[in-house]
């Protein structure tokens, strides 16, 4: 499958989930390292990882819902699972407010009725220098702004998350200045790429994935798409992100992946698909350059990073 | 301390150092590395390698707050244990995180100041390990002493990588970082330093 081909591979060449032994094997004889560190990605190891090549496969299910950012929970990626696991969802409600003409209050089981889920299975690369490739089921954002009619002041979206420390235990260290939020320029969240996602391979989404209703930018890092979204507010002015609010030098407003702004930390050059172990280039805008980078045009992408 | 004393606390030693390395080959093959078991293994060792250097750290002082002298015979083998997990950690950086790709490397690493960090602490604790072995003290002498005492800025060299690579929330490194802070600025107060440099 060539990889920058298309932006939306149809849901006919999901591979089920026992064609991945191949890649598990893999996994398995470049982990010789393990017991023989100096000896890893030897000959063996190459011939396996030839056999291993289809980087665009989705990710495992397993590991889409075990391997999770969702500070609001735990730093540690591995642990969010348990511990969002009594997340309430339902009843959940999102409220679309701000500068439009008709603000309202969506119940979950509403919007989800109302607007229907169609697969999308995208890249997601996190800021850490790893990515996946997941089949969402959701709907366009663009279509939910569109009911909720926009006035001509609005120019960004800001997204919030549930804030509620009782059930969500990485709200109660003060560390960061919750609620997370997250903003798209108006034309970012009218794309037709963003999503509202509501569910993965089928099943209903997970609360360590952002259950019971999240964003899904696919040009953009990972951690630009909030989860567990309470509220969406149409605005004049641009929003500052949690992130933004924690380190502005380091994360900035519209964190489009890109490989050729470095990150103080992680490697934004290359990316390790989840199921892989090797690195692969990573594209620009995560490989959607054609359905977004004209958004861009004439902004200098390192000082709008 | 009696002998049998010193004989569990060695048995003691090893048996906790080696549990990392261990522990990490078991949830290997029982699939319980993380979904990016590559930064998972790297996390497990760099982790590995500061609390065993941390513990080195300790024992200089717990000799001086129990009077055992039995303390500093565990300073050796802590120090290399530590090593020994840094060089595994750098193993796999090099190796199966980068794939050996120089090139890359050398493009990522120079601008981001946890590697130039780990690195100095890296090439501190490899000449501490080279030159570890017995009959080295006898040779090297004053100059082995002095040597020896890099393992102060190696510890804050590895104090500062584990900070400066974690985002947001720092707590976690910065509680290490005070620990080995502790271990290093006891070292200055005269009370505690009844008999130094042995
Ligand atoms: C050239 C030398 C070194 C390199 C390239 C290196 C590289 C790394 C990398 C890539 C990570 C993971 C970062 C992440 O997950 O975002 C890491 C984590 C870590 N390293 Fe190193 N490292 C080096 C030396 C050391 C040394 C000498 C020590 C300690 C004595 C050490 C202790 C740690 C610790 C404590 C962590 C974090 C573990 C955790 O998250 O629990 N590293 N290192």
């Amino acid at each position: 499958m060539k990889r920058s081909a298309r932006y939306i591979i149809p849901s006919s060449q999901i591979t089920p989930e026992n064609a991945y032994l191949t890649r598990r094997s893999f996994i398995k004889s470049a982990g010789l390292a393990m017991a023989a560190p100096g000896l890893a990605l030897g000959a063996a190891g190459e011939a396996a990882a030839a056999k291993a090549r289809a980087v665009e496969d989705p990710t495992l299910y397993s590991e889409i819902i075990s391997y999770n950012n969702y500070y609001e929970f735990s730093q540690e990626k591995t642990a969010v699972a348990a511990l969002s696991h009594d997340l309430v969802t339902d009843p959940w409600s999102v409220s679309v407010e701000g500068l439009v003409k008709k603000p309202r209050k969506y119940d979950i089981d509403d919007l989800k009725k109302s607007f229907g889920a169609e697969q999308r299975i995208y890249r997601m690369r996190c800021v850490e220098g790893w990515s996946m490739v997941i089949p969402w089921d959701g709907f366009e954002l663009g279509r939910l702004i569109t009911e909720v009619d926009p006035l001509p002041e609005a120019k960004y979206v800001k997204f919030t998350t549930l804030l509620d420390p009782k059930q969500m235990p990485g709200q109660r260290k003060s560390y960061f200045a919750w609620p997370y939020v997250e903003g798209l320029r108006l034309d970012e969240a009218m794309n037709s790429l963003t999503l509202l996602a509501t569910g993965i391979y089928g099943k209903e989404l997970l609360p360590q994935n952002g259950a019971p209703v999240r964003l899904v930018v696919p040009w953009k890092y990972g951690f630009k798409g909030i989860k567990s979204i309470v509220k969406i507010e149409l605005v004049a002015k641009q929003p500052v992100s949690l992130w933004m609010n924690t380190s502005s030098a380091e994360y900035g407003f519209y964190a489009n992946v890109n490989p050729n702004v470095d990150h103080p930390r992680w490697s934004q050059r290359t990316e390790r698909r989840i199921g892989d172990l090797r690195r692969v280039r990573t594209l620009m805008y995560n490989g959607y350059e054609k359905e977004v980078a004209g958004m861009y045009k004439g902004m200098d992408l390192v000082r709008n990073f | 301390m009696k002998p049998t004393g010193r004989t569990a606390l060695l048995v003691a030693l090893h048996l906790s150092a080696l549990y990392p390395l261990a522990h990490a080959i078991w949830d290997y093959h029982t699939g319980g590395l993380s979904a990016n078991p590559i930064e998972d293994i790297t996390r497990r060792t760099g982790h590995a390698a500061i609390v065993l250097l941390t513990a080195s750290l300790a024992a200089t002082p717990a000799r001086r707050l129990t009077g055992w002298s039995f303390f500093v015979r565990l300073r050796r083998p802590l120090g290399l244990y530590s090593f020994f997990y840094a060089s595994i950690h750098l193993m796999i950086f090099i190796g199966l995180d980068f794939g050996f790709d120089w090139e890359l490397i050398w493009l990522e690493s120079p601008k981001k100041r946890f590697i130039v960090a780990g690195l100095a602490a890296y090439v501190i604790l490899l000449s501490l390990a080279l030159t570890s072995p017995k009959y080295m003290v006898g040779r090297l002498g004053a100059a082995w002493r002095k040597l020896h005492r890099m393992v102060y800025p190696a510890s804050i060299f590895a104090a500062a990588h584990f900070v400066w690579l974690v985002k947001g929330d720092k707590t976690r490194p910065l509680i290490y970082a005070a620990v080995i802070g502790v271990l290093l600025l006891v070292r200055l107060f005269p009370w505690t330093a009844r008999s130094r440099g042995s």
